[in-house]
């Protein structure tokens, strides 16, 4: 079984989020990045157990800079195969999309798994977007996974409950929590992770259809008022008659 | 401008968010409605109440495959000559959406938390509502996401025309073979009122002063990531930065610290509650209302004061 998972770097979950150039951009200055925890908790780690019952690789992809080359070894420490970086700054989701399905193309994968979405643009397109381009059904927000010969059987979310289907391979998945434990990178796959292949392609000069001109921090909280334990119908009557959403 | 508004009417009824979806369309231009399966012509006319002009239904298949409906919707938007398209950035929408995207060639907003600006920027949540990005679409046509309780549908028509109609959708390549719909629970993503706990619970065995205040509130339960971790509560009710982010109207956060992973999935409530024994734990400075106090016996005794405020409203 070929098995390409997408991986994205995003910033450390406790980054202090500020913009610069007049709020037009993220502020990078001493940001962490990490592998996104969708793509790497569940989608590689599926990835990989699905590897070790069923035999055959891991390849995972990623579009972006030479920036993102020490996410990518992470990715590699944990147990993929091999690694490709699409050698492009990713910009819009159609266009990251875009540039990941072209690849996908030229490999015969059976599954393309990616985490539920990133925890920077939360956007929860990349996914829909490459099946669309492939041509292949997308099972969006999985939380259990399984193969069989050339079936997939999963269970994934849907408003109030869980739906579990069935689909035949290839397949484009979207990874949520439930799909596998996190997995610590051990000496071993650090010191394998430094020789294992991360080829770069050069990009297919995808389309970008959307852009971000511009960032805004919420308005600050004002002070939290404080109500005595012991009175709890004074609260209700704040929610009710102040906060009105009682 | 003609605007096209999927609604997913595969549920019992229509949920608000739809009406949400039909409310912010309207805003936007001249509203057609196109959905599928098998909701009563009463419902679908109904929409027509939120603005509305006509509905378009398919009903030569039931169901929310990605794939089929991305087609449905793709031929519907022919039809009436959209140029934007609006979707619930719900759990069909964050499916269905992308693929259209690629379908029509068209940009995708997603998440959108309001109208578009004067000069056309529609601005979403980003960095799990830690700020938000104003959006530029490069494309002339255009779909957008609305989040989920990000305005409040309004009541403006009357009855919409319904038309059934042939969405070419295809086949279905994905088989279901179970749906599993807890009963009397409230979807998370959509619930306008949310009661919340976090391992200040001590263990799962307590969790029963939590579910009887949502159950008198008529609201949905969440729990911090340890408590899913550990098993104390389902997967699914897990908020945060790596949980669902949720924005309701109100959230009550009791034994929760509030880490900055646990914020970001909550920090776009309209309201915080923080019932904490820990008069320093970080959550109270993202709070609206504040309790410092034991949830063992603040939780039961809220629950009275709902329970007095209901019988006397
Ligand atoms: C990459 C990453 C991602 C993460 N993502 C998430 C996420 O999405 N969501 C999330 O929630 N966390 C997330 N976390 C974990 C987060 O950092 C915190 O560890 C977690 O939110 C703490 O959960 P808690 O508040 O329930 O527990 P604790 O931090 O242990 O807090 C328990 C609180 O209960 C209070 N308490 C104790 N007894 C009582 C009582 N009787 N009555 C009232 N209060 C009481 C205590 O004072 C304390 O404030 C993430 C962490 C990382 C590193």
């Amino acid at each position: 079984m070929k098995i390409l998972v997408c991986i994205s770097k995003a910033p450390d979950t406790t980054t202090k989020i500020s913009f610069t150039d007049g709020d037009t951009k993220f502020d990078t200055n001493g940001v962490k990045y990490i592998v996104n925890p969708y793509d790497e908790w569940y989608a590689l780690v599926r990835g990989l157990e699905l590897k070790e019952a069923n035999g055959g690789t891991v390849t995972t992809v990623t579009v972006g800079t030479a920036e993102d080359e020490a996410t990518i070894r992470k990715a590699l420490a944990i147990g993929a195969d091999d690694a490709v970086r699409i050698d492009t700054d990713a910009e819009d989701a159609f266009q990251v999309a875009t540039e990941i399905a072209n690849f996908a193309k030229t490999g015969d994968y059976d599954l393309i798994l990616l985490g539920k979405e990133t925890i920077d643009y939360n956007g929860s397109q990349v996914g829909g977007m490459i099946a669309e381009h492939l041509d292949q059904p997308f099972i969006s927000l999985a939380s259990k996974l399984d193969v069989e010969g050339n079936t997939a059987t999963l269970d994934k979310e849907i408003t109030g409950g869980v739906q579990t289907v069935k689909a035949d391979l290839p397949l484009v998945v979207s990874c949520a929590k439930g799909m596998a434990e996190q997995r610590i990178p051990n000496m071993r796959g650090i010191m394998a992770a430094r020789s294992k292949p991360l080829k770069v392609e050069a990009s297919s000069s995808a389309d970008k259809l959307t852009s971000f001109v511009k960032y805004q921090l919420p308005a600050p909280k004002s002070a939290v008022k404080l109500i005595d334990p012991e009175n709890m119908d004074e609260l209700v009557d704040l929610l009710h008659n102040e906060a009105k959403v009682i | 401008m003609s605007v096209l508004v999927y609604i997913d009417s595969s549920g019992d009824k229509i949920a608000k968010n739809a009406y949400e979806a039909v409310t912010y369309g309207k805003k936007l231009g001249d509203v057609t409605a196109v959905t599928n399966g098998k909701a009563s012509e009463g419902d679908l006319a109904e929409l027509g109440k939120y603005g509305a002009d006509k509905v378009l239904v398919d009903r030569s298949f039931e169901g929310i495959d990605d794939q089929q409906l991305t087609k449905l919707v793709a031929t519907a938007a022919e039809k009436t000559g959209a140029t934007t398209i609006v979707f619930s950035n719900d759990l069909v929408g964050k499916a269905v959406a992308p693929r259209l995207s690629v379908r029509l060639n068209a940009g995708l907003v997603s998440g959108a938390t309001d109208l578009p600006k004067e000069d056309g920027t529609i601005p979403v949540n980003v960095f799990s509502g830690k700020a938000f990005g104003h959006v530029k679409v490069s494309t002339d046509k255009k779909i957008i996401a609305l989040l989920p309780n990000s305005l409040q549908p309004e009541e403006t028509g009357s009855e919409a025309a319904v038309e059934e109609f042939d969405g070419n959708a295809g086949d279905s390549r994905v088989e279901v073979l179970d749906t599993k719909l807890p009963e009397g629970e409230i979807p998370l993503p959509e619930a306008e009122l949310v009661v919340s706990a976090g391992r200040g619970l001590k263990g799962p065995e307590n969790w029963g002063i939590v579910t009887d205040l949502a159950e008198t509130l008529g609201a949905a339960t969440a729990c911090s990531r340890p408590v899913a971790d550990t098993g104390w509560r389902p997967h699914h009710e897990h908020v945060g930065q790596t949980g669902v982010a949720i924005r309701p109207n109100l959230y009550i956060a009791a034994g929760i610290s509030g880490a900055i992973q646990h914020l970001a999935g909550v920090n776009g409530s309209k309201v915080i509650v923080v019932i904490n024994t820990d008069e320093e734990a970080p959550f109270f400075k993202a709070a609206d209302y504040g309790v410092v106090g034991d949830a063992f016996e603040v939780l039961p005794r809220l629950n009275e004061a709902i329970k007095k405020f209901k019988a006397s409203n």
